[in-house]
């Protein structure tokens, strides 16, 4: 009886073993040729792991003076640091107005919303270009960062949220005399902290890895984010290989121990995320 | 007390009261959609406007408008051999990935989900690649992965089936770098798109298969007939994540194929947003990218509202 279950089982594990092997390749090539001395990274010969350990990689990582890489991390930071709580914020502010305040004019409100949801980012970004550069905000952060603080999905995500969201809480703030504004910022905020974590952990990972918006809005080597300053290592004519894979190793390090330790939010917003209907 | 005498007042009272409250809603309504509602005034309302009039525009090195030439920009585009190309490379790559993607993510999920021990181990090494980016993926595709060089892992791996070291990203007859562009964005997405499934699995009701096993169906019947009809909703969401996302594909091109001084252009493949970043960014031509960034987005557009129309996406709730 316990035998059958795990021969059968069995071809399972091994599949799913063999598949993870496979997704884990890029992580363990990323790490060991991060570690060798650039004649070990383009020695015709496979190895397995470089002996000894070239750590000296990730110092030269940041001594290179054509690439700016700890402003770069710092750009990164702070870009995703402002994006995902106020782009959040935002868009939960008007996902609850939009859910549960009624007035004349609300459906326009949403369908003004829902509109350019149809519309990605990415395809107008000449368009954008135009309006931010027109402001002013070419090789700046907050260029950077402003047309980002406003996404149309995270308000209809939360709308949907708040749709559900017990009535009777707001109605006790209303008898303890709170206004609408003192219901959403005392006690509905507050009660929406698994929301507000999943999608500000997507909308975080989405802006350290966003690559043609700073691209075009941050020419400068002061406004590059750390995704510009790897892609500009990448494609120069003569590379520090070894450096450049010390590189993409800093560069993944926040997300992903970000994955492990609040993988249970991002797993939530990410399936909130495909039932936008 | 005196209630006869004071009726008129007291019906006239709850109105002004209910008319007061309204304008605190309206107030609290505004404070709170107000950053939303111009934020993407500006940022998409206003963007797409401006562009809209600037494709009418010889808008070259400027982005004010003045110098109308109709639908100049828009012959252009419509007759550059490049840009005519570059809409068939993301349509073949569209064509390729989607499917890929598709029954990649739907596998793993089915597999994830028919595992009882170490279901959220597995389920973390196949999520990973989405933490990270475009770049990164594309440095270890194009410098170890496919380098082409007799040590780069997809020719060591060829090698052990005693096939010669292939140049992945240069040779274009055959165009192998495809392998290099699918199984990139493969790695990086498909699990994104597994935990959606996984989510519509773990939505189906065990009834439904203890049912079909007293009908005594095989598990590929019961897989046929009970979990893809289920996941009907699930699908359709994720096919379309999946095409909107193919045909916005920048990063990997631009970073795969781009060099420090000629910037892509001896890339063997273009997609759209690389020719667009070109005209606009390279050239400076402001008037040619606004009008092939409204071509795409009419394009889009279009491919979602199509869809919807066969399976109800976005229709009013």
């Amino acid at each position: 009886m316990a035998v059958l279950p795990v021969s059968r089982k069995a071809p399972k594990y091994v599949l799913a073993s063999v598949l993870s092997l496979i997704f884990l390749l890029p992580f363990y090539i990323m790490l060991r040729n991060a570690l060798m001395t650039r004649q070990q990274v383009s020695s015709p010969d496979w190895s397995w792991l470089p002996d000894p350990l070239s750590w000296v990689n990730f110092g030269d990582l940041f001594a290179d003076a054509s690439v700016p890489m700890a402003h770069s991390l710092w750009n990164s930071f702070l870009v995703a640091v402002v994006t995902a709580p106020v782009g959040t914020l935002f868009g939960s502010m008007a996902g609850y107005a939009l859910a549960r305040i009624n007035v004349p004019g609300r459906r326009a409100v949403f369908t003004y919303v829902l509109v350019t949801l149809m519309i990605p980012q990415s395809v107008t970004f000449v368009p954008t270009f135009v309006v931010v550069g027109s402001m002013g905000g070419v090789n700046t952060e907050w260029g950077i960062i402003a047309p980002n603080l406003f996404s149309a999905f995270t308000v209809i995500l939360f709308r949907n949220f708040y749709l559900r969201f017990p009535a009777e809480i707001e109605e006790a703030g209303r008898l303890d005399g709170l206004g609408y504004l003192g219901v959403y910022r005392r006690l509905v905020l507050p009660n929406s902290g698994s929301m507000i974590a999943s999608l500000g952990a997507l909308m975080f990972i989405e802006s350290w890895n966003a690559f043609l918006w700073p691209l075009v809005i941050g020419q400068d080597p002061s406004s590059w984010t750390a995704q510009i300053a790897l892609s500009t290592f990448l494609t120069a004519q003569s590379v520090n290989l070894p450096a450049l894979f010390a590189g993409a190793l800093v560069t993944i390090a926040p997300l992903v121990a970000m994955f492990l330790v609040a993988q249970r939010f991002i797993v939530s917003g990410i399936a909130a995320s495909g039932l936008k209907e | 007390m005196t209630a006869v005498l004071e009726a008129p007042p007291v019906t006239v009272a709850p109105e002004k009261r209910r008319r007061r409250r309204d304008w605190r809603a309206i107030g609290a309504f505004a404070v709170l959609t107000g950053p939303v509602v111009i934020g993407l005034g500006l940022f998409k309302y206003v963007a797409i406007a401006w562009s809209f009039l600037l494709s009418f525009n010889d808008a070259r090195g400027t982005i004010t408008l003045g110098h109308w030439i109709g639908f100049d920009n828009y012959a252009f585009l419509l007759g550059d051999d490049a840009f005519l190309t570059s809409l068939a490379t993301i349509a073949l790559f569209t064509v390729v990935i989607v499917p890929i993607t598709f029954v990649a993510s739907l596998g793993l999920a089915v597999l994830i989900n028919s595992i009882k021990r170490g279901k959220a181990f597995f389920r973390t090494i196949f999520l990973i690649p989405a933490a990270v980016s475009y770049v990164v993926a594309a440095l270890v595709w194009k410098m170890a992965l496919f380098n082409g060089l007799p040590s780069g892992v997809a020719n060591v791996l060829g090698g052990l089936f005693g096939a010669d070291p292939v140049p992945w990203l240069s040779e274009t007859s055959p165009p192998v770098y495809w392998v290099a562009v699918v199984t990139l964005r493969l790695w990086l997405q498909v699990g994104l798109y597994m935990i959606l499934f996984l989510a519509g699995l773990q939505a189906i009701s065990p009834s439904l298969y203890e049912a079909g096993e007293l009908d005594g169906t095989t598990k590929w019947q019961a897989f046929r007939y009970i979990t893809l009809p289920q996941l009907r909703n699930t699908s359709v969401a994720v096919l379309l994540l999946i095409l909107i996302a193919a045909f916005q594909a920048f990063d990997e091109f631009y970073n795969l194929f781009g060099t420090g001084l000629s910037g892509t252009a001896t890339a063997p493949v273009k997609p759209p947003l690389v020719y667009l970043y070109d005209s606009a960014l390279g050239d400076q031509n402001y008037g040619v990218g606004s009008a092939g960034s409204f071509l795409l987005t009419v394009l889009i557009v279009v491919i979602t509202l199509l869809q919807g129309r066969f399976v109800g996406f976005g229709k009013k709730d």
